[in-house]
């Protein structure tokens, strides 16, 4: 409890502004469940597919409400490292996570699910990555949070968390229990 | 995170955590060439050359899939087929090719040193692919990757280092190597072929006796005798080598314990090897060309940034 107390301080001192409060992302990310089920009724045919690293945490919960919600259906669940498909691996260097697709994508719906939705490129390479692995069906986007008029790249989400209005100083910082202690959204100006 | 050399010139300049990263990097490419499209776009505008001055099946073949499996540009040079053999020097041949734009040089060479030379005189990242009697430092840790892999660890673990000591590029990088992540090293051979000193130059073990060597390891990294870099008579004949410290199925067997065959190839079966060892239960050195592909991704990834700070 203490860390949250100090951490609210930290927000007014500094004219931070909580995007989603930790019950508020909660209930977001269930909805974002349903709304996958939603279109996606008959699982079998469906596969969902986390990009490391951040979205896997996203992509963790909502796997997890789905299951609550059909305990009986298997769901195909993967996670993707798009590193090696960035389009700007000589300017910086980025270390890869781990892919883990263990089962074919061919002929099947993939929902990709990532945390922030910024300037596209991240999904760019994620797409590039995909069809490595076969040829899905139907590709849709899932994301936390949509970063609109930002985008580099004609890149959409079918589901989005929260879509906000942000100037590219801005930053949208994600917290997760398993990374940061405490579990919020919020939108630091720097 | 990045390596700490702009060049791998060998296993000597790197630390534990250069070490660790192109591992830990090799692990992902290897999943990548599992997959149904075995590439990925990451180099796609870079070219490199492969410049060899000396002999090689596995190496080349393994840096050239390596290259490709990155979408990079690939140029071969062989000096047997090139003006080299008309006389140029070496830093006219790579400045030459320099000068069409090459991002990369990986080189193998006859005379150790010549890499490090290359490096301090043009601007491109150059891979050691096998220097004279010097270095080999993908070749060390591809058989790290393929030790870990196998055992899980490196930590700790017990090496013996088989053969032709004195003239292997491959037991120097991977002493430097193996030392750096905390195995313990055992080098066994006829004395002839073992460096003096090199006990405490390079803090490993020493022993003369093949079967004490074998009991004693967790891995028997196996050399080829090397008889082009050989210039006076260091054992009596292949077949007494062969008899003295040739590795044998019977000999493993009494053992009483499972240990890990390796050879970086290529084998001189019945010399070093029996045919039963090499192609036996215990044997990973197919292995180790698999993952010579994955590892040497992992450098020439790592080494492709031109993120200058």
């Amino acid at each position: 409890m203490a860390a949250r107390d100090n951490s609210v301080i930290f927000i007014k001192n500094s004219g931070l502004k909580t995007i989603l409060s930790e019950q508020q992302l909660a209930l977001t990310v269930k909805r974002l469940a349903h709304q996958i089920l939603e279109n996606h009724l008959k699982l079998s045919n469906t596969v969902i597919i986390g990009l490391q690293p951040r979205g896997i945490f996203l992509s963790d919960r909502i796997v997890a409400e789905i299951r609550k919600i059909l305990p009986e259906e298997t769901i195909l669940y993967g996670k993707l490292d798009i590193t090696f498909y960035r389009d700007d691996v000589r300017k910086s260097l980025h270390i890869a996570n781990a892919t883990d697709i263990p089962f074919s994508i061919e002929n099947r719906k993939v929902v990709l699910i990532d945390d922030v939705l910024y300037t596209g490129r991240t999904i760019r390479a994620a797409l590039d990555a995909l069809l490595d692995f076969g040829r899905p069906s139907h590709v849709s986007l899932c994301v936390l949070i949509d970063r609109r008029f930002s985008r580099e790249l004609p890149i959409q989400p079918d589901y989005a968390g929260k879509v906000i209005d942000t100037i590219i100083s801005q930053k949208v910082k994600v917290c997760w229990k398993e990374k940061d202690d405490i579990e919020q959204v919020i939108l630091l100006d720097s | 995170m990045k390596l700490s050399t702009k060049h791998l010139l060998g296993i000597k300049d790197l630390n534990r955590e250069d070490i660790q990263l192109i591992l830990s990097t090799a692990q992902q490419f290897k999943e990548v060439l599992q997959r149904p499209v075995k590439k990925v776009p990451s180099l796609r505008d870079v070219t490199i050359v492969n410049l060899f001055y000396e002999n090689s099946t596995r190496t080349r073949m393994s840096f050239e899939l390596a290259e490709r499996r990155l979408s990079a540009d690939v140029l071969n040079f062989a000096a047997s087929s090139s003006s080299a053999a008309k006389g140029e020097t070496l830093l006219d041949t790579v400045n030459n090719i320099l000068s069409m734009k090459v991002d990369m040089v990986v080189m193998r060479h006859s005379a150790s040193g010549a890499p490090h030379f290359l490096a301090k005189h043009i601007p491109a990242a150059i891979v050691n692919a096998g220097d004279g009697i010097n270095e080999h430092p993908t070749q060390a840790l591809l058989d790290a990757f393929s030790m870990q892999e196998k055992l899980g660890k490196l930590e700790g673990l017990k090496v013996a280092i088989i053969g032709d000591i004195m003239h292997s590029r491959v037991a120097l990088s991977n002493m430097y190597l193996l030392r750096k992540m905390g195995a313990e090293i055992m080098v066994a051979g006829p004395p002839t072929l073992i460096p003096k000193y090199i006990a405490e130059a390079l803090d490993v073990r020493v022993e003369y006796n093949l079967e004490k060597a074998l009991k004693w390891c967790d891995v028997a990294n196996v050399l080829r005798i090397q008889l082009e870099r050989q210039n006076q008579p260091l054992f009596s004949s292949l077949r007494e080598y062969n008899l003295a410290y040739g590795i044998k199925r019977k000999l493993l067997e009494k053992l009483g314990k499972d240990i890990v065959i390796m050879h970086p190839g290529p084998i001189n079966r019945g010399v070093e090897l029996d045919s039963d060892v090499a192609d036996g239960p215990f044997s990973i050195i197919l292995n180790q060309v698999e993952n010579g592909v994955a590892v040497r991704m992992a450098v020439l990834y790592l080494l492709a940034n031109r993120d200058d700070d």
